[in-house]
């Protein structure tokens, strides 16, 4: 991985002069979680990494940069939230230069720190081949990556970033993956009405209302005017009640209708770790069946619950 | 340090039960995939290993309180005039907060120096802590994230705490550090420990000997006061940063909270919730001005407050007790070490970009 890495560097060095500032990862205070960097100058471009440890999704940035020129640097997953923001021309493709990578699997902190059983002081971390070897407090022990990845990335549909400006590396199909995790849709889906909403009024009571899900997905783009937090009107209370927070995730999942690329923020962000993403899957396996359509995937579409068209495929209102 | 007692570690549970019987019993939990400090439940167990996601500030400041009810009556005599009645919550309930760390304790601290303040009473806040008991567990393996040392505490230390627990093999040594804590320990059935204590305490400064050293950042306060008007600098530490309550929640010193009132028909609750300084509604005014617009005036203001107003105010105590869980569950593993490690170092004429 070390000559992408370079290829990756170079290719961000000579686009620099052109733009305001290009987003990539650098390494995070921990050796398993890496951290966002904006770069401005040529000396932060030492800083960028690129290895199963760029989790983030970068893209969640654009729309508060408009008006800038911007390089971002993109997994396939990331270049999916992309197209999404230039569909809903909440960003601009001439201002945007997007440095694509082919994407082996992303890495979930949380679940590394749970298998690593030695010891919660890290002191190093290092990728090789498939495993990360870490050296901790109590020795040193090595993960396989594929188990360590993001549950999103067992459902990955391309691992090439695309739209992409310049290509770094080579193309490839998504890794092969084998166990995927059950995902809580489906162990929803097999509940009955009670359990499920005994099984959110549980979730929802753990929730601390930090709104970590919303800051983080790339399409909330009302963030500082978001109706959670609004008191006109009124339609969260500031109660503790699971009922309220479930009505913000309500909001959420409906807001994002048809234009949630599945890219995770959303569940990756929340410091304690509800299955928040799964509402949004419901609602995208409806647009699918409904309208045949999964968002993010061409830039040229219409998302399809921003027209109105008279006769729907899938939609027999008349035989209702 | 006051009475000793001790417990062996398999009768914790059957010990905490027993207090459970006359007060509540707050502890770290497991659920789901992360840590809370929730009412102990004999079936459902404690979780001391490591440090709990959440803070037990919920134990003094809960997320949600609610500060009185109300509800607007008629009267039959004059039809336009409508009466209130007002009950006042003042919370009562004696209660053990089993399982903080030393940090945590510390935290505690913070929020009395606030809440607490000669004249200035917060009814609630001290109707709560004058109950509670803290019976802190020093720590035996500091995370890469502590830096407890670095901001004049310790993973041994019993500020804030009434009781402090050392491990020692099978063993929790119990030391009163308070009086109300040698009371509470003085009315339970448990062992002497006298002749422990020496031990617990070499075992205590030896996990202190073990924790990696980092430079102190007791001397924030002057070099985050004379950045204020750099916003370069607040630009460069922000730009990654989602404007979340994450790091503010999970905190067990940020104390700012909002107060609304919840009402339905002629009936409400006033409630006291936490907030939260990276929010943009947090100094959003009525006329729709926002003095804190920009993320780069919010973390401003979180390292500010934390690493300058705050110890300004109170003979530098900083309100950061180096925990790290901003850090460990920030979800662009921003890290507020650096950002005043870098606050310490910058040089103004520079005007360099601050990447962290």
């Amino acid at each position: 991985m070390g000559s992408q890495l370079e290829d990756l560097k170079t290719a961000i060095r000579q686009a620099l002069p052109d733009l305001d500032v290009v987003i990539a990862w650098a390494a995070g205070p921990d050796g398993l979680a890496h951290t966002p960097l904006f770069i401005t100058s040529e000396s932060d471009v030492d800083l960028v990494q690129w290895d199963p440890r760029c989790s983030q999704n970068l893209a969640g940035y654009l729309p508060g940069l408009r008006g800038k020129k911007v390089g971002i640097v993109a997994k396939g997953c990331d270049a999916r939230s992309i197209t999404e923001l230039l569909q809903e021309k909440l960003i601009d493709r001439e201002q945007l230069t997007v440095f694509g990578l082919h994407c082996q699997g992303a890495l979930d902190p949380e679940k590394i720190a749970a298998m690593a059983d030695c010891g919660r002081y890290v002191r190093s971390a290092e990728i090789n081949g498939g495993e990360l070897k870490i050296v901790s407090s109590k020795g040193a022990c090595a993960i396989s990556l594929e188990n360590g990845l993001l549950a999103k990335c067992f459902r990955c549909t391309g691992a090439d970033a695309q739209p992409c400006d310049q290509f770094i590396g080579e193309h490839g199909a998504p890794p092969v993956l084998k166990d995927a995790p059950a995902t809580t849709l489906d162990r929803l889906e097999a509940m009955s009405m009670e359990e499920r909403f005994q099984f959110w009024e549980e979730q929802m009571g753990q929730c601390i209302r930090c709104y970590a899900c919303r800051s983080a997905c790339p399409l909330c783009v009302c963030q500082d005017h978001c109706a959670a937090q609004s008191r006109e009107p009124h339609w969260v209370d500031q109660t503790d009640h699971p009922r309220e927070k479930l009505m913000f995730q309500a909001m959420h999942a409906l807001h994002t209708a048809g234009r949630c690329t599945e890219c995770g923020e959303c569940e990756r962000a929340c410091p304690v770790g509800l299955p928040i993403m799964t509402m949004k899957q419901a609602l995208n396996r409806q647009i699918k069946a409904l309208f045949d359509y999964e968002a993010g995937l061409d830039s040229e579409k219409t998302p399809p619950l921003f027209q109105f068209r008279e006769n729907e495929e899938h939609i027999k209102e008349r035989k209702w | 340090m006051g009475a000793a007692r001790c417990i062996k570690k398999d009768a914790l549970l059957t010990w905490l039960e027993e207090v459970g019987k006359s007060r509540l019993v707050l502890a770290p939990r497991a659920q789901g995939k992360s840590t809370a400090f929730l009412p102990f439940d004999p079936a459902k167990g404690i979780s001391l290993s490591g440090l709990a996601t959440s803070s037990p500030k919920q134990a003094l400041i809960p997320r949600h309180e609610a500060l009185l009810e109300f509800r607007y009556t008629k009267t039959d005599q004059v039809p336009a005039q409508t009466g209130l009645a007002v009950r006042e919550l003042i919370p009562n309930q004696p209660t053990l907060v089993f399982g903080a760390r030393p940090c945590d304790a510390r935290g505690f601290t913070v929020l009395d120096r606030v809440y607490d303040a000669g004249a200035k009473r917060d009814v609630y806040y001290c109707a709560r802590r004058d109950k509670t008991i803290v019976a802190t567990v020093a720590c035996t393996e500091p995370a890469d994230t502590c830096f407890c040392n670095r901001v004049g505490g310790g993973p041994g230390d019993s500020a804030g705490s009434d009781i402090l627990v050392t491990e020692l093999d099978q063993l929790y040594v119990l030391e009163a550090v308070t009086q109300r804590g040698e009371a509470f320990l003085l009315e339970q059935k448990l062992p002497d420990a006298t002749e422990l204590a020496d031990k617990a305490q070499a075992a205590r400064a030896a996990v202190r000997a073990a924790m990696p050293e980092g430079d102190s950042l007791l001397g924030a306060p002057d070099k985050v006061g004379a950045l204020f008007d750099e916003m370069p600098f607040w630009d460069g530490v922000a730009a990654k940063c989602l404007s979340c309550g994450a790091c503010s929640y999970l905190c067990p010193t940020c104390y700012c909270f909002n107060i609304t009132d919840e009402s339905k028909g002629g009936q409400g609750v006033r409630v006291r919730t936490w907030d939260n300084c990276m929010s943009f509604q947090f100094t959003l005014e009525g006329s729709g001005h926002n003095p804190r617009a920009t993320k780069s005036q919010r973390m401003r203001n979180r390292v500010g407050h934390k690493f300058c107003y705050y110890p300004t105010l109170h003979d530098g105590a900083l309100s950061c007790v180096g925990c790290g869980r901003c850090i460990a569950h920030c979800p662009v593993s921003m890290d507020i070490r650096r950002i005043v490690s870098k606050a310490l170092t910058y040089e103004k004429a520079a005007k360099e970009h601050s990447n962290v």
